[in-house]
């Protein structure tokens, strides 16, 4: 019991302790309001280029729930690569950059949890990139969202348990840059970027070849982006044949349940990772160019 | 639970493969081979050897950071492969001679952070960090962006962090490294008091200089290649040397000596020249007094002219040519690869 007790606390700690520190290197911008700009360029131009293709391709029919589908999901999408991202960088940056996580590492820490309080930081900018983008697409894009009938309970649900499978499988990243010493500083980035149109984020599923339809079935983004967008605007989300068959309890059951296969999975393999690193002496290995 | 022993090996062995491209084969390099050690609760051990000798190699199996490839090691009577989270709650680790840290963080905030890790405390950690501070002598740097310091001045940012959480056993990898001859001095007479302070902290620290390890530490383990050639006192180390004598002789000379004919003179057991700025520094290991005559005549022979001569005491240094044939300085060209 006792051994439990402090077991709980070194988490608590160590994800509390690098929630600090993440928020620390996050917002030490010199100039909090070149830091205000790129948190709202970014994310806004982002969806920018996105409603410009959507009008060239569609003619301006932005009434068509296509296009609340698209822009939803999109805005949404942000925080996976900010958490993916959040996640694994720290490896890298505590290992090549600031030449710490040596002295990480034989702390009492436990570093998954570590990991996770590092990536809040980037979790709290990523949502100011996603409130943005959507009060850019009410206030100007006519996105139809009607805060009356949000489902909020379910919003919240499904929010909470996607932010926690993104940072359960950004284990899986941080496994992977910790095996390689080598610069995998973009894996994140990369892997969001990969998914993107395998997730339903902009389209659904049956716009792509049947054949590759799997993916997108395989993934727990799918399933939460589509609760996201039923959450908050119902009607649209229902209009498109996906997951029409599914309730929303189904979906938030078929999310939880994949997200804890991933998230066991992840954990595995952070540890398989880890165990080979010591192995063969990268922990402290800097790749100095 | 009890646990006599601070450190202890049992034919602890590390091998590294290397491969510099994609196209080389791989090969082998034996970093460590069948290390024993045993350290007690309460001891100031030095790990004495030349560069590549695998000191540090040593301290990142004992923290944890390296899987050793064969043999076993405990701190503080726990495995450190098996149980890793237990020895890393009673273990702190300093490498000296780097710059690590969170720059944007000012030296408080980067020795406070570390200390939350530990379950220190706010109140006492800042405590702590004052004091070690003043000690340390950055007190006044407390409030400094750690990126502002100096390499020398991160360095002790560094060493205040290994002693900030009282650890079971600290391990510092060449603490003094980097560091000027004043603060190098302060370092050490710190790590003394420290360990005079409270008599169950044990302290493993590496160096390569001869002087810090016999003035510091209570033994010392002399490491080569990997291999443990010697360990005990510095006192006894020397004494195995007491029927030896040994000289120190500046001289000018027209070019460097032949080193060849002093070692062929019955009795001179070590011969070795380094010049220095506008002489030549000989250091003569003889097994009787009576020899240096010879050696004398041999000088002279050679037009060499003696500007000073000294009989000195034996050195760690000396312990380590009678254990290797070599001095340390001299392996450590050999094995430096070209890279
Ligand atoms: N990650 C690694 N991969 C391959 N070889 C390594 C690695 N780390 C160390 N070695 C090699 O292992 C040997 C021992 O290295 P180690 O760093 O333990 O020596 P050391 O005694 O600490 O030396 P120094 O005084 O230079 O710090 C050296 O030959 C070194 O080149
Ligand atoms: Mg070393």
């Amino acid at each position: 019991m006792k051994g439990a007790a402090m077991q709980k606390s070194v988490n608590l700690r160590s994800f509390l302790t690098a929630s600090w520190l993440g928020w620390q290197i996050e917002s030490n911008w010199t100039d909090p309001f070149l830091f205000a700009t790129y948190s709202i360029i970014k994310p806004v131009a982002g969806a920018a280029i996105l409603v410009l293709m959507y009008s060239i391709v569609t003619q301006g029919n932005f009434g068509s729930p296509v296009f609340a589908y698209l822009y939803l999901g999109n805005a949404f999408y942000q925080y996976v690569p900010a958490v993916l991202t959040g996640v694994s960088w720290t490896i890298i940056d505590d290992r090549e950059h600031y030449r710490t996580l040596k002295y990480i590492y034989t702390a009492p820490v436990n570093i998954p949890f570590y990991l996770f309080g590092r990536a809040v930081a980037k979790f709290i900018v990523g949502t100011f990139g996603v409130v943005i983008t959507i009060a850019a697409g009410v206030l100007f894009l006519n996105v139809p969202l009607d805060w009356s009938r949000v489902n909020w309970p379910l919003f919240l649900i499904a929010l909470v348990s996607g932010i926690v499978m993104l940072a359960v499988s950004g284990l899986i990243l941080a496994g992977i840059t910790l095996r390689t010493a080598r610069h995998s500083y973009y894996i994140g980035d990369v892997v969001a970027g990969g998914l993107f149109l395998f997730t339903g984020a902009i389209f659904p599923l049956e716009v792509l070849p049947a054949w590759l339809r799997p993916v997108g079935y395989f993934l727990p983004i799918t399933y939460w982006l589509e609760l996201i967008r039923r959450s908050l605007v119902g009607t649209v989300a229902e209009a498109f044949p996906t997951f029409t068959a599914l309730s929303n309890g189904h979906l938030l059951l078929i999310l939880i349940g994949s997200s804890l296969i991933f998230g066991i999975a992840s954990i595995f393999i952070f540890r398989f990772c880890d165990h080979q690193a010591r192995e063969r002496g990268l922990i402290d290995q800097t790749t100095n160019y | 639970m009890s646990h006599p022993l601070a450190v202890k090996t049992e034919n602890l062995g590390r091998i590294y493969k290397i491969r510099n491209n994609r196209k080389e084969k791989q090969r082998e390099l034996v970093a460590l081979e069948n290390v024993n050690l045993e350290i007690r609760e309460g001891e100031l051990f030095g790990l004495l050897g030349p560069n590549g000798a695998g000191k540090t190699t040593l301290i990142k199996i004992l923290t944890t950071l390296l899987a050793p490839t064969s043999g076993k090691a405990w701190v503080a009577g726990l495995d450190v492969t098996r149980q890793p989270a237990e020895v890393r709650k009673r273990i702190n680790m300093v490498s000296g001679g780097e710059t690590s840290g969170y720059g944007l963080l000012t030296v408080r905030e980067n020795l406070w952070m570390f200390a939350q890790f530990y379950g220190i405390p706010s109140a006492e950690a800042n405590r702590r960090i004052k004091k070690l501070a003043e000690i340390v002598g950055i007190a006044d740097r407390l409030n400094t962006k750690s990126s502002d310091l100096s390499t020398g001045l991160r360095q002790k940012m560094n060493i205040i962090r290994g002693f900030l959480t009282d650890p079971e056993v600290l391990f510092l990898d060449e603490p003094t490294l980097g560091l000027d001859v004043g603060a190098s001095r302060d370092v050490r007479s710190f790590i003394r008091r420290w360990m005079d302070e409270n008599p169950h902290r044990t302290l493993l620290l590496t160096t390569h200089y001869m002087v810090e390890a016999d003035e510091l530490c209570d033994r010392v383990a002399i490491i080569n290649q990997g291999r443990v050639l010697a360990c005990d006192t510095p006192a006894h180390l020397k004494q195995n040397l007491r029927h030896e004598v040994f000289f120190q002789v500046w001289v000018v000379a027209p070019h460097l000596l032949e080193d060849f004919a002093f070692l062929q003179i019955n009795g001179v057991k070590h011969f070795h020249q380094s010049p220095e700025e506008d002489s030549l520094r000989l250091d003569i290991t003889l097994e009787e007094e009576a020899v240096l005559s010879e050696v004398i005549n041999e000088l002279t022979a050679q037009s060499a002219r003696i500007l000073r001569l000294e009989k000195r005491e034996p050195t760690l240094e000396d312990v380590f040519v009678q254990l290797v044939g070599q001095r340390m300085e001299e392996v450590e060209n050999v094995a430096v690869p070209a890279d």
